[in-house]
């Protein structure tokens, strides 16, 4: 089992590094994390936090929205495009379970996502500390971040595999993944925000906002990720909340690992139906 | 011989249209077995459930004695389908190596088969630089790795010139030689060439025909067409004597079924230099092939 998943993982990669996935990922996570830590750091004289904490707290926001779109761009065609092209027929007639093609894609994808995750942020992150004079100080924050945005991006990749099985072209499956991406990290947070403004202490805002909050998963992230940058309270908005979160933040980290098992397990769930 | 594959009674159904019907079939080890039909006649459908893409309806379907889709199934089939795509940015050579992988065969046995279809020196190429016949020759590189029990092939010829067709069949029949059984199926009879032992005809969804090709031939009683010329240009007579009918100035032709042929041949042998050459043509391929699909159309108006 595991020989099919590595080869079908590692052709994955190989495509990945091939079509410019890659690179582009790599640049473009660089390019927003640069921008950030350089406007970002100029008032932390101030506040007193070492310069790649706060670093760390503005490319969690990043990551919230970029995250998710490359992970969505890499997944949307994976069934939907391959069944489409017919480069998947052979694969599927192949001695290869539905479930190693699924995983290993998976794995390959999430290699590719790493790759640009630990690139990007790594590179940043790196730079920052050597600009400042606070070494390391930060690093276990910067590592925090680095990981919990592959695992949001194994989400999405989930989600994205989803909707590209449930539909059977490219462009639906393209404009599926769109929307998704619209939904989950735009318009709910928006919808959240204009529930708040209409009630604002009422029992939505005190019961029920913390809870829809840690059910999305760009959200969960964030707040797992601001929550535990303790000292830094401060920085940010969502901070405050954070604090006066009705769980633990494990719990957000839980709703994470539950969207990736939902995701992965319902694309798996349809994607054994196809019938090529 | 044992049936590599076996198709009882099977039968698909799309809603209310029966794609595939009734359906009984045999492919023995070693054996070449031409599947024949219209696009539309049931052939991709039924070649989708050998690979247990697709459920039957009903009836049994056995893959070397296995239930088509499940592991022992898949690692006894080879396939190619028609119209074979591989992600363009992957070398022949990496295409390979992944279904090798897959297929738990050797690598270097797989590599090699890239030097059998003719791809040898395309090996390093991107498979998006590829034509539609080298792409569809290393399809078929990849359908012998690991010497399949069952080689199933969708259309494999429609997109060749001829000799890469002759060069095709000729793998088909060394893969044959060696005891796999081998199922292809196409839209012409002349494109089989007469390569295969056996040959099934398909119609809206029913197998009308399953016989040797001279067997077929024979079964669709077809007359054989004799063109005779002579000598002095006068058709006229010689049509007179010989029962034909008037083609141009000079030649006539006859139709005659093949046991009179011989008959047919002494009469105009009999005429000596009044006849200056004779041509005699059996029914063709194509004309047997229509034969029978067109005696479905009488038997079911559609």
């Amino acid at each position: 089992m595991m020989v099919n998943i590595v080869a079908v993982a590692g052709l994955e990669l190989k495509l990945g590094i091939r079509n410019r996935w890659v690179i582009l990922s790599v640049l473009i996570l660089t390019l927003f994390a640069g921008i950030l830590a350089l406007v970002g750091s100029a008032p932390t004289g101030t506040v007193g936090v070492d310069r790649l904490t706060v670093t760390a707290a503005s490319l969690s926001t990043l990551s919230v929205y970029l995250v998710p779109l490359i992970a969505l761009l890499l997944a949307f065609d994976t069934v939907a495009g391959e069944i489409d092209r017919g480069t998947l027929h052979l694969v599927l007639a192949c001695p290869v379970s539905r479930f190693e093609i699924l995983a290993g894609k998976f794995l390959g994808h999430l290699a590719v996502l790493s790759i640009a995750v630990v690139a990007g942020y790594g590179l940043t992150g790196g730079a920052v500390a050597f600009a400042g004079d606070s070494g390391l100080a930060g690093f276990d924050v910067l590592a925090r971040l680095i990981v919990t945005s592959i695992l949001l991006g194994a989400v999405f990749l989930g989600i994205g595999y989803l909707a590209s099985a449930l539909v059977r072209q490219t462009g639906t499956a393209a404009a599926l993944a769109v929307g998704v991406w619209l939904v989950a990290v735009v318009l709910y947070d928006l919808g959240l925000l204009a529930m708040l403004l209409v009630d604002g202490d009422g029992i939505f805002a005190t019961t029920l906002f913390p809870w829809l909050l840690v059910a999305s998963p760009g959200d969960a992230f964030r707040l797992f990720n601001l929550a535990a940058l303790g000292g830094a309270k401060s920085l940010t908005g969502m901070a405050g909340i954070a604090e006066a979160l009705p769980f633990p933040p494990g719990v957000a980290l839980a709703s994470l690992f539950g969207w990736l098992v939902a995701a992965f397990g319902g694309a798996l769930l349809v994607f054994r139906r196809i019938e090529p | 011989m044992t049936a590599v594959l076996k198709a009882d009674a099977v039968c698909r159904d799309f809603g209310r249209h029966r794609a595939v019907d009734q359906v009984t079939l045999s492919v023995s080890a070693g054996e070449r077995v031409a599947l024949l039909g219209h696009n539309g006649a049931g052939k991709t459908t039924l070649f989708k459930m050998i690979l247990g893409f697709l459920r039957p309806s009903d009836g049994a379907l056995a893959v070397a004695g296995h239930a088509p889709g499940s592991a022992d199934a898949r690692r006894a089939v080879s396939y190619l389908p028609e119209n074979v795509a591989f992600q363009k940015s992957l070398t022949g050579r990496e295409v390979i190596r992944f279904y090798a992988k897959l297929k738990r065969a050797d690598r270097a046995a797989a590599e090699a088969l890239l030097d059998r279809v003719g791809l040898g020196e395309a090996r390093d190429r991107r498979v998006g630089t590829y034509s539609k016949g080298m792409r569809q020759r290393l399809g078929l590189a990849q359908a012998l790795i690991g010497t399949p029990q069952l080689l199933l092939l969708d259309e494999p010829t429609s997109g060749l010139d001829p000799i890469s067709r002759q060069d095709f069949y000729e793998i088909v029949t060394e893969i044959a030689a060696r005891g796999s059984a081998v199922f292809l199926s196409s839209h012409s009879l002349t494109e089989l060439e007469a390569k295969t032992d056996r040959v099934a005809i398909m119609r809206s969804g029913k197998l009308i025909a399953d016989a040797p090709l001279p067997q077929l031939r024979a079964h669709a009683g077809l007359p054989i067409r004799i063109r005779v010329e002579s000598t002095s240009g006068d058709a006229e007579t010689l049509a007179a004597q010989l029962g034909g009918s008037r083609v141009n100035g000079r030649s006539v032709e006859i139709l005659c079924s093949a046991d009179r042929k011989l008959e047919r041949l002494n009469a105009i042998g009999a005429l000596g230099a009044a006849v200056s050459d004779i041509d005699v043509t059996p029914p063709s391929l194509d004309d047997v092939y229509r034969h029978f699909s067109g005696a479905a159309d009488q038997e079911e108006p559609s």
